[in-house]
């Protein structure tokens, strides 16, 4: 799986939660979680959402590092 | 024979739209079945019936916007029959409109006062018809039930003319928040609330846990509150006519921000008596439920004590507004590190805010203190929630 | 099965005859002559002259003597012509009967049945064509009956015998003749009222020989669009309120037909039970259809414009309403 399907996979977790998102206007480097208004319910179906996708397990020590999109398509690479 | 009509989903709704009958005609109903799906200026909401019977008539159709109060069904008693006419011989075909006869009473006796019957005039109060604007159709010109229906039903139509979701919304909103702080005297409390022993248990239970059954520190707010209103039972009730009636059990109102803009507070019930892990599976259920619009009816129109969690959009601390007939709501900030002094020595502390709400016709601030007291003190043992 | 109101009377009197040994019928010319209603034709050679018992003229005289017989262990029917004469026989009613099991701190109860025919329409002028049923349903200490069907007819008269306490059955002089559809469970409470024909738009209530005019009448006013709840009050005292607040919270509106004079009325007592109950629920005044007050006519056409009628009752129907 490319950088460009798990963006791609991490873009259509997102819509789930906040349908209403343009992917053009997400900025890769730009803190996710603000630029998409998650609370922290919606970060934990997003959390939920890409275990179901990709099949990872993300533990909550590690949502420091998921801080932007870019940060969370790498986090998914290294591990996928 | 059981009258099935529209409740109430909440104090700012004062008619819905049938969308969906989830019954027909001679269905046997149980009680808590969702029987019909209303439009509320919500949501869409799963209505619930409480009595048991047979459904008889379906009396309002699907699409027609309908006044809280309207009879939507009508259904049988256990053991009831619908009663036929006795046996007669076959009625005359046409039969001849009999002559004028004096009415039965004899001498009426006027007075200056409006006609206007008494079922009229208290239904015109229930849907805010303003009877003095109304022209009377009854016996000798008394403005009757049809006439105060049909003002509503111009009136709603109206209303409906517009069907701008969020600006009627934004309509509810405004009346239920105008009418808290018209109503109800509030006074605000605030508290520090330390959070290390919280955050770390939290932690160490979510690390044991798979994805799927990670908690939030939301559900432990919950039920903090949940089970102080043990110890203050005056935060946790309805305030109606002149009465405060406190509630056996605490069902929260947990305010759900909608990503189209706007906001709901349905319950979670008897909170008090969940698990974490079950209120954790309810939360995750109520908030995709209220985001997706399809919410039961007790859920709307149950709660009795509010709690907002504000804090995610960043701010230190929200001061609320009640929403009626409850009579607190509590609110949480941003659980956030600060400098804390403890035991001579300054530390770096995760602490949340927490504020009270409440309403001064039920309690006093010594009480509201006492239960913002309640809940720190529960939040530091979370082992025990 | 179709069968007449005067036979299922006679039924009902069979039964209770051939079930309980107690039982016993009297009155005046129920044996012999087969009642003065024929509704005790044959009874005499079925069950002989100690249990069906001819009595002299004189309500006084046998209604006392039922009341002794009923307090002596016995189950007595006692049939009293008209009600135009029980009032002879108001004292031992009203002050042995009712009273016998109050004063006696529950240790004489009287279960006593008086059957007694009432009302008009049969040209038998003045001295027996009233309906003073309200007479009776305003004395603690009996219960009053008013059978206005077939079935209730056949019902009403084996819990009444059951009852411990006097009982007095109303039949209406004008329904011996009428026909109806005996269901094949014909057994009732004498508790409830019923509702006749089911209708939003106004309740006509009513009782015993009014419930025929008054069924005709809803079928009137449905053919012009308006739907009548009828309901037969069938039990005159303790009357069921809830029945009746419950018709005229659905209905809003409420005709009540009594035969009785207006005031003073059975329907009159309705209408307080209504403004009680249902004052806020009222979407107009409520009416009544009774009697002219004048003494019944013996002339057909004074009688039948004294009393009520289904066009007067299709008028004040659509008075209520405002049509």
């Amino acid at each position: 799986m490319d950088e460009g399907e798990i963006r791609a996979g991490v873009i259509a977790t997102l819509r789930m939660i906040a349908p209403e998102i343009e992917e053009a206007a997400i900025e890769a480097d730009a803190p996710l979680r603000d630029q998409v208004d998650l609370d922290s319910m919606d970060w934990l179906n997003v959390i939920l959402g890409l275990h179901e996708r990709f099949g990872i397990d993300i533990p909550e020590a590690d949502y420091g590092r998921l801080g932007t999109l870019k940060d969370v398509v790498a986090y998914l690479a290294a591990r996928a | 024979m059981i009258e099935f009509k529209l409740p109430s989903l909440g104090a700012d709704m004062d008619e819905g739209k049938l969308l969906e009958w989830k019954v027909a005609p001679g269905d046997a109903v149980k009680k808590g079945q969702v029987v019909a799906i209303v439009d509320t200026s919500k949501a869409a909401v799963d209505v619930e019936i409480w009595s048991e019977g047979t459904v008889v008539e379906l009396l309002v159709a699907p699409g027609e916007t309908i006044p809280v109060g309207t009879v939507l069904a009508t259904l049988l008693e256990a053991g009831e029959t619908p009663k036929t006419a006795a046996t007669r011989t076959a009625p005359t075909p046409a039969p001849p409109r009999p002559g004028p006869v004096t009415r039965a009473g004899g001498e009426a006796v006027t007075s200056g006062r409006r006609r206007i019957s008494p079922a009229a005039r208290k239904h015109a109060e229930e849907l805010g018809v303003d009877i003095a604007s109304l022209t009377g159709t009854g016996p000798e010109g008394a403005v009757t039930l049809a006439d105060v229906e049909q003002a509503a039903a111009a009136g709603a139509a109206k209303t409906v003319a517009a069907p701008d979701r969020s600006a009627e919304m934004r309509r509810a909103i405004a009346a239920a928040m105008s009418r808290s702080k018209r109503e109800i005297p509030h006074y605000y409390l605030s508290e520090p609330i330390p959070m290390r022993r919280a955050l770390d248990w939290l932690a160490r239970a979510n690390a044991a846990r798979p994805v799927t059954e990670r908690l939030l520190p939301a559900v432990l707010l919950l039920k903090a509150v949940a089970l102080a209103t043990r110890e203050v039972a005056e935060m946790n009730g309805l305030y109606r006519d002149g009465i405060f009636e406190p509630a056996a059990a605490a069902h929260i109102g947990v305010a759900i921000s909608l990503r189209q803009g706007g906001l709901s507070a349905p319950a979670i019930h008897d909170v008090g008596e969940k698990s974490l892990e079950q209120l954790m599976r309810d939360l995750t259920d109520l908030v995709r439920r209220t985001r997706a619009g399809s919410l039961r009816s007790s859920e709307m129109s149950d709660p009795t004590l509010t709690v907002t969690n504000l804090g995610e959009q960043g701010v230190a601390a929200v001061y609320g507004v009640i929403y009626p007939p409850q009579v607190a709501l509590v609110g949480f900030g941003r659980i956030g590190e600060q400098p804390w002094a403890e035991n001579g020595a300054l530390t770096v502390m995760p602490v949340v805010t927490a504020s009270l709400a409440a309403d001064h016709r039920v309690s006093d601030g010594h009480r509201g203190a006492l239960f913002l007291a309640a809940i720190r003190e529960l939040l530091q043992r979370p082992e025990d929630l | 099965m179709k069968t007449s109101y005067r036979e299922a009377i006679r039924q009902a009197m069979r039964e209770a005859l051939a079930a309980d040994a107690r039982v016993f019928l009297m009155g005046e010319d129920v044996g012999r002559y087969g009642g003065t209603y024929a509704c005790s034709k044959g009874l005499l050679d079925e069950f002989g002259p100690e249990r069906i018992r001819d009595t002299p003229l004189s309500e006084l005289g046998f209604v006392g003597a039922g009341i002794g017989a009923a307090l002596g262990g016995m189950r007595p029917i006692v049939e009293v012509m008209t009600v135009n004469f029980s009032l002879l026989a108001l004292d031992p009613i009203v002050n042995t009967a009712a009273a016998l099991r109050h004063m006696s701190g529950g240790q004489f109860p009287v279960p006593l049945v008086v059957r007694m025919a009432t009302g008009a329409g049969r040209q038998l002028a003045a001295q027996h064509s009233h309906s003073l049923e309200n007479w009776y349903a305003h004395v603690p200490g009996i219960r009053v009956l008013a059978p206005a069907t077939v079935s209730d007819a056949r019902g009403m008269l084996a819990p009444a015998l059951a009852d411990p306490d006097p009982v007095v059955i109303f039949e209406h002089a004008q329904l011996y003749n009428q026909e109806g559809e005996l269901p094949e469970d014909w057994r009732c409470d004498i508790c409830r009222a019923a509702v006749r024909r089911e209708g939003g738009d106004i309740s006509l209530i009513t009782y015993g020989g009014s419930l025929p005019k008054t069924l005709e009448a809803a079928e009137w006013l449905a053919a012009e669009g308006i739907a009548a709840e009828v309901v037969d009050l069938r039990v005159l005292r303790p009357l069921d309120t809830a029945t009746i607040a419950a018709t005229v919270g659905r209905t809003h509106r409420a005709v009540i037909v009594d035969e009785g004079w207006r005031s003073g009325s059975l329907a009159a007592e309705v209408m307080a039970r209504i403004l009680e109950n249902c004052f806020f629920d009222l979407d107009a005044p409520v009416a009544r259809v009774c009697s002219e007050e004048v003494p019944i006519p013996y002339a057909k056409h004074l009688e039948e414009a004294a009393l009520p009628q289904v066009p007067k009752i299709v008028a004040a129907a659509r008075g209520v309403l405002g049509k």
